[in-house]
């Protein structure tokens, strides 16, 4: 409900001097990196096909026919776009926007810092990502990490990547009350990491859980374990039971791109979600050769909630939620 | 009935699980970062009092339970049912079972103002006001002198409640007793 005398801000002064201090420390960071500052549209023609992400939309009425417009829910399939043309390594930070539920950690609207590195694999972004919390917080960082199947022994005893549907189905149902009837492997590992494993890493260095499932592979390559299983070299970061990073050794293969993009829209399809326009120009990119490189997207208003210890999202935007 | 969608629910709304009525006393949202959005949802089967948690996907859809909250006024016992009668002038009478009154019926006087939760029309629930006025039935002589410090003595009151009172409370006295505690809280002033 719109209310005309809710106008001043959601941060507090001192908060929103943080936020701008940080962006001025991220722009620094990457400027002595030799790290290109790039402003993708905010409004695209093609957005993603995620099955479980869903997109605002808007549409331009001027003239005879409307145009519909997505709005971005990270600058990716725009950034890899440019690499694909040739620039060197980019950064990003802006706004983004999802449809979601709007809760404490989320919001419609927040702003994302996203980075390419040409020549560097997942591990090497790690490090940096290490380096740009210390530079962002003050103190020597260094995430721990672990991997999605040691984050499984650990905490349930069993390994995600052979474990027998039905023995994972009891597994999550005797931790969640779910799961006796869910025939998708991935739905239940990703409950139970997010009601098990979650609540109990990077409680206080930052952790990354690296090395997924390969079909949670999303934008990332495959890649083969050591006992021959295939995992995705695709990384994620917690911290204090936030998610803060997603970050990927990118696929670079325009065939595997498009099936697995594919796959995803007749996921949609048969979930009866929103038909979207997929934004296959990112395909045609991919055909054009695009370089090795690592990319990761990091919440920013998360980021500065867990350094000045806010518990609401709120409290580090200039204008959060309902007062927007 | 109305259905409620899972990542809409609310502490309060009143929805069937497992063919149970159900209110709702929390909804966490649990988002997996690429993944299925989940509802964990904290529930109290309202016929049987229990709590328990329950994990939905976002967006399912539960039924609405037929639940309404109503003021109601104790009449009397028939040995079998316990009868109320409406107090918003619609003198309508609903007689609960043993079972819908349960631990509430240490605290029935008539005359006094329950809150009766109705499903499908008739008695699930009977919740007491927070605080209720009873006398004593039945105690040891109170002890002279004996103001505010010193022990406590249990006491029957009018309804067959027994509560710990102070000492120098005697038999006849009308005491005023916090029914979600079951704890003496004074002397009924004014009567």
């Amino acid at each position: 409900m719109y209310q005309s005398s809710k106008w001043q801000p959601t941060g507090s002064l001192e908060t929103l001097t943080a936020r701008a201090q940080m962006f001025a420390r991220i722009r620094a960071f990457f400027a002595t990196r030799n790290v290109l500052e790039v402003d993708t549209p905010c409004l695209s023609l093609g957005s993603i096909s995620d099955p479980h992400i869903e997109v605002l939309e808007t549409q331009n009425r001027f003239g005879r026919n409307a145009t519909t417009y997505y709005l971005q829910t990270s600058p990716e399939y725009a950034m890899k776009r440019l690499l694909a043309a040739g620039m060197p390594s980019i950064y990003q930070l802006g706004k983004v926007f999802r449809a979601e539920e709007i809760g404490r950690r989320h919001s419609v609207e927040f702003t994302m810092l996203e980075w390419y590195r040409i020549g560097f694999d997942h591990w090497q972004l790690m490090t940096e990502i290490d380096q740009l919390l210390s530079e962002l917080s003050g103190e020597q960082i260094e995430c721990e990490r672990l991997s999605y199947r040691d984050a499984f022994q650990r905490f349930l005893g069993c390994d995600p990547l052979t474990i027998g549907i039905h023995e994972l189905q009891q597994l999550c149902h005797q931790h969640t009350e779910y799961g006796l009837q869910e025939s998708d492997r991935d739905t239940l590992l990703e409950l139970l990491f997010a009601t098990v494993i979650e609540p109990n890493i990077g409680t206080e260095q930052p952790c990354f859980i690296h090395s997924y499932p390969a079909s949670q592979a999303a934008l990332a390559r495959r890649q083969l374990e050591a006992d021959g299983q295939e995992t995705a070299a695709r990384f994620e970061l917690y911290w204090r039971g936030i998610e803060l990073a997603n970050g990927y050794y990118e696929l670079t293969d325009a065939d595997e791109q498009l099936t697995r993009m594919r796959s995803e829209m007749s996921e949609r399809e048969q979930q009866a979600k929103s038909w979207r326009q997929a934004d296959e120009r990112l395909i045609s990119a991919l055909k054009h050769g695009f370089p090795d490189c690592a990319g990761v997207a990091l919440g920013v208003d998360r980021l500065l909630m867990l350094l000045l210890n806010k518990q609401h999202i709120d409290e580090v935007l200039p204008f959060g939620g309902a007062y927007a | 009935m109305a259905s409620y969608s899972t990542s809409d629910l609310r502490g309060g709304n009143k929805v069937m699980v497992d063919g149970e009525p159900c209110a709702v006393l929390d909804n966490e949202h649990v988002k997996p970062g690429k993944g299925q959005a989940f509802n964990r949802i904290k529930l109290r089967n309202l016929k049987t009092g229990r709590v328990w948690e329950r994990t939905f996907k976002s967006g399912e859809s539960l039924e609405g339970a037929d639940v309404m909250d109503t003021d109601m006024e104790y009449l009397y016992t028939d040995g079998e049912f316990y009868h109320f009668m409406a107090t918003d002038g619609s003198f309508e009478q609903h007689g609960a079972d043993a079972n819908a009154v349960g631990d509430t019926v240490k605290w029935l006087k008539e005359q006094e103002s329950y809150v009766v939760t109705l499903y499908n029309g008739a008695p699930l629930a009977v919740t007491p006001p927070n605080f209720i006025e009873l006398e004593v039935v039945e105690t040891d002589p109170g002890v002279k002198g004996d103001t505010a410090n010193g022990g406590s003595k249990p006491a029957t009151l009018s309804t067959g409640a027994v509560v710990r009172v102070p000492l120098f409370i005697n038999i006849g006295e009308v005491l005023r007793v916090d029914t979600r505690t079951g704890e003496y809280v004074s002397r009924a002033t004014g009567k």
